[in-house]
């Protein structure tokens, strides 16, 4: 499957089907559970992230968590 | 080390000015440390001790940065009352990978902008050029 994740081409060998969990765990993406998953220009809810899959031509951006404090 | 432009120092304290006493925040964007672009972001916690941005504005940044052919350097965040260095808050938090953290304090009677990379909770101080 081919995707675009942060604007590079990522070829994702022998899947048909991935949902965002998966994925996530599939490109190795550390602290998980602080990352924003943007799929084709919608910004994906954490709940979602199980019943959304991706497919061939898709288009994600992932971003960590900002933020901070005392 | 991280170089940034004199305007971009000043307007990053301005920012922090405008917003206090509320903590200011954004990214400085640039190519191979040098920073030549400063996006004020909105502090979603509106908070004098927090910081939050909107990931609808982080991911409008990153897009547009490498629209350009930049990357992000640094986030950087004010430290309204408090000295230019990450709180535990900020280590704990600052887990975006390959940038500084850039804090701007206006708790002295002049400001004081510092960057620090952080990198799995170990705090290294780095420098800044001014140009």
């Amino acid at each position: 499957m081919q995707l675009t994740v942060n604007g590079k081409p990522e070829s994702i060998e022998s899947k048909d089907s991935l949902n965002i969990t998966a994925l996530l765990e599939e490109l190795k993406v550390k602290d998980a559970l602080y990352v924003t998953v943007e799929l084709n220009g919608e910004i994906l809810e954490r709940e979602n992230f199980d019943n959304t899959t991706v497919k061939n031509g898709d288009s994600l951006e992932f971003l960590y968590f900002m933020g901070g404090g005392r | 080390m991280l170089t940034i432009p004199q305007s971009i120092i000043e307007a990053l304290i301005d920012h922090a000015r405008n917003d206090f006493p509320l903590e200011a925040c954004g990214i400085l964007g640039g190519i191979c440390s040098v920073v030549s672009e400063h996006y004020p972001m909105v502090n979603t916690d509106q908070s004098n001790v927090h910081f939050m941005m909107e990931p609808k504005e982080q991911f409008a940044v990153v897009k547009n940065l490498r629209g350009k052919g930049l990357s992000m350097l640094a986030i950087y965040h004010s430290h309204p009352e408090t000295p230019a260095r990450p709180s535990a808050e900020d280590i704990r938090l600052a887990l975006t990978p390959d940038v500084s953290y850039v804090i701007v304090s206006l708790a002295g009677e002049q400001p004081d902008v510092k960057s620090y990379r952080i990198t799995a909770g170990v705090v290294t101080p780095e420098p800044i050029t001014f140009n």
